[in-house]
């Protein structure tokens, strides 16, 4: 039957999509650039054309906007990729891995690094923040199952709400930690610039992070579009994706860890970025079905497309100015947060 | 294919919920389960579906240890309805049932026409099929279980265990569910609560406290003592009209 088969009906739309988003974010922002003039810097970069163009437009294009468009938009997709995962994965809604403390455990250890000095390159503040997601997400767990009671019939809703709790804690802990760790060992400046990367910030990116971020989204996405049978096979919990064939512990502890590292390099790059990874999966959910040879596609597309957005809107929302990124999507993600709890109640 | 257990123990947080259960089921058979709340029936089907990996002893799938086998492999000959299996997604009854060609799929084979003539053919023995389209969280508990039967079905089993398939069905469904189950060519391992729907298995074994106190058929099983001793309950049994025996229960 038609709605049984992977349906690729609507994949075309996705390049375009993608590329147009892409040229919004480097055409708009403070100074605004033609997409004429853009077209033609990425000729000249990228086949050697030699259009004549004004020296810092193309610098702006190509060393800020664009390496900036292209991290967004990897960013966007991990995290709402992190978001489809763990939900599937631990059979709760409102796992994501902004909530879970994932990412302040993440924003710990890489600030740990940062201020430690270890030679803060994108790589070794990619492992702090995994080391510290890894704990985060640990400790969130254990907490989360201490609380829930192993036996009864309540055992999923009373999860869920057990490990919004334990992310609760865990956030709390850890964002204590980041703070306790910036005002011991931080001077003044140094502190600044975290607490503003902190909130989300994209402006110091660069291509050198693109080259980290790419590889690490298009791994991200490949792991979970491999793994998408296995994913539909835990709709109705672990016992029965067991009962199907899913090895169940090897390929939970795969997917979770290789989506705490996805988180890790993206924290370690731009920050702790909310709701992308609750509020996209939700919305694709609702458009294509929860399949996740459908959904998996559907929320990297829509994460990055989203992330892209919000990045634009941080820059020109007021003007001359630029906001964290995560106060935008935090802007826009609340409510539609709210809206999927209201929602959530009326579907038994 | 036969299914066995030998000296099956399991403990959870230093309580004993199985100990030294040893069984075997031979092909084709319909074998029933029964024993009071908590005997230790779930946990055995469990055991027997390879879900955990037992403290003492083994199973035996067609005389290879599950302990030896990939989960995958398992699935393809073993299916389990569990007794409450529940979801919050938006999913419809056939992408459930589709579920159960999972053991069969991987990424590089995909789904093709015979898993939908699978898929159709097991909505039609659980009579869903007109309810194909609809949504899970629109349907009763009892079509929720039999969606789930279907799923299993869509495992094309050798092997179904079924944990109080009944439960949530109303009498109908239940005799019909039941008739299905008897008259499918595979090897099936049920628990009732309902003895009388137990003395219509091929062979019973009746769990208490963890172990299995009886097996045999029915009849045999099933005696006055057993029923003092393990349920707690006196019986007596009337004549049905067709030569059937009917037991009616009284408090001990």
């Amino acid at each position: 039957m038609t709605f049984i088969r992977p349906h690729l009906n609507g994949c075309w739309l996705a390049p375009p999509m993608l590329l147009a988003a892409l040229l919004a974010g480097t055409a708009i922002g403070e100074t605004s650039i033609s997409v004429d003039t853009i077209l033609k810097v990425l000729a000249n970069q990228l086949w050697g054309a030699e259009y004549a163009v004004d020296r810092i437009d193309a610098g702006i294009i190509w060393n800020y906007r664009l390496s900036r468009a292209v991290v967004a938009a990897c960013c966007g997709a991990s995290l709402a990729l992190a978001g489809v995962v763990l939900q599937a994965l631990l059979r709760n809604p409102l796992a994501d891995p902004y909530l879970m403390g994932i990412s302040a455990g993440a924003s710990t250890g890489a600030v740990a690094v940062m201020v430690a000095g270890l030679g803060a390159g994108a790589l070794t503040l990619s492992a702090g923040a995994f080391a510290g997601a890894g704990l985060a997400f640990g400790l969130v767990v254990l907490l989360a199952h201490a609380a829930s009671s192993p036996t009864g019939g309540g055992r999923a809703t009373q999860a869920a709400g057990a490990i919004i709790l334990a992310g609760i804690a865990g956030s709390q802990l850890f964002n204590a930690l980041t703070a306790f760790i910036i005002a011991k060992s931080a001077n003044a400046e140094q502190a600044r610039g975290i607490m503003f990367w902190l909130l989300g910030n994209l402006s110091g990116v660069r291509w050198a992070d693109a080259a980290l971020a790419l590889p690490a989204a298009l791994g991200g996405l490949l792991i979970c579009l491999w793994h998408r049978r296995a994913l539909d096979a835990f709709t109705f919990g672990a016992d029965s994706a067991a009962s199907m064939g899913i090895a169940v512990r090897p390929i939970r502890a795969l997917l979770i860890i290789a989506m705490a590292l996805v988180t890790a390099v993206m924290v370690s790059m731009v920050g702790a970025i909310g709701f992308v990874g609750l509020v996209i999966p939700h919305a694709m959910r609702f458009i294509v079905g929860s399949q996740h040879t459908r959904l998996v596609p559907a929320s990297a597309l829509a994460g990055a497309l989203f992330l892209i957005g919000a990045d634009i809107l941080s820059r020109v929302i007021v003007p001359g100015q630029v906001l964290p990124i995560g106060v935008v999507t935090s802007l826009i993600g609340a409510p539609a947060f709210a809206l999927i709890l209201v929602r959530g109640r009326s579907a038994p | 294919m036969n299914l066995s257990a030998e000296n099956l123990s399991w403990r959870v947080h230093g309580h004993t919920l199985l100990e030294n259960v040893s069984l075997a089921v031979a092909s084709g058979q319909t074998f029933g389960l029964v024993g009071p709340n908590g005997s230790g029936k779930t946990t055995l089907l469990r055991l027997l579906a390879g879900l955990g990996k037992p403290k003492t002893g083994r199973v035996l799938l067609g005389g290879t240890p599950l302990a030896r086998m990939r989960q995958r492999h398992i699935a393809q000959s073993i299916a389990l309805v569990e007794q409450q299996a529940e979801t919050t997604d938006r999913i419809q009854v056939r992408q459930v049932v589709a579920l159960g060609r999972t053991p069969f799929l991987s990424a590089l084979r995909a789904w093709a026409k015979e898993d939908d003539a699978i898929v159709d053919q097991a909505l039609v023995d659980v009579d869903m099929a007109h309810m194909a389209g609809r949504l899970w969280h629109t349907l009763s508990g009892g079509e929720r279980q039999r969606v789930h039967i279907a799923r299993a079905l869509a495992q094309q089993p050798k092997i179904l265990l079924l944990d109080e398939p009944t439960n949530h069905l109303d009498i109908r469904h239940q005799l019909s569910i039941l008739e299905l189950v008897r008259q499918l060519p595979i090897t099936v391992i049920i628990t009732l609560h309902d003895l009388n729907q137990a003395m219509t298995c091929d062979r019973l074994g009746i769990m208490d406290g963890g172990q299995l106190v009886g097996v045999g058929k029915p009849g045999e099983v099933l005696t006055p003592t057993r029923l003092q001793q393990t349920f707690g309950v006196q019986a007596e049994l009337l004549a049905g009209d067709n030569g059937e025996q009917v037991m009616r229960f009284y408090h001990a």
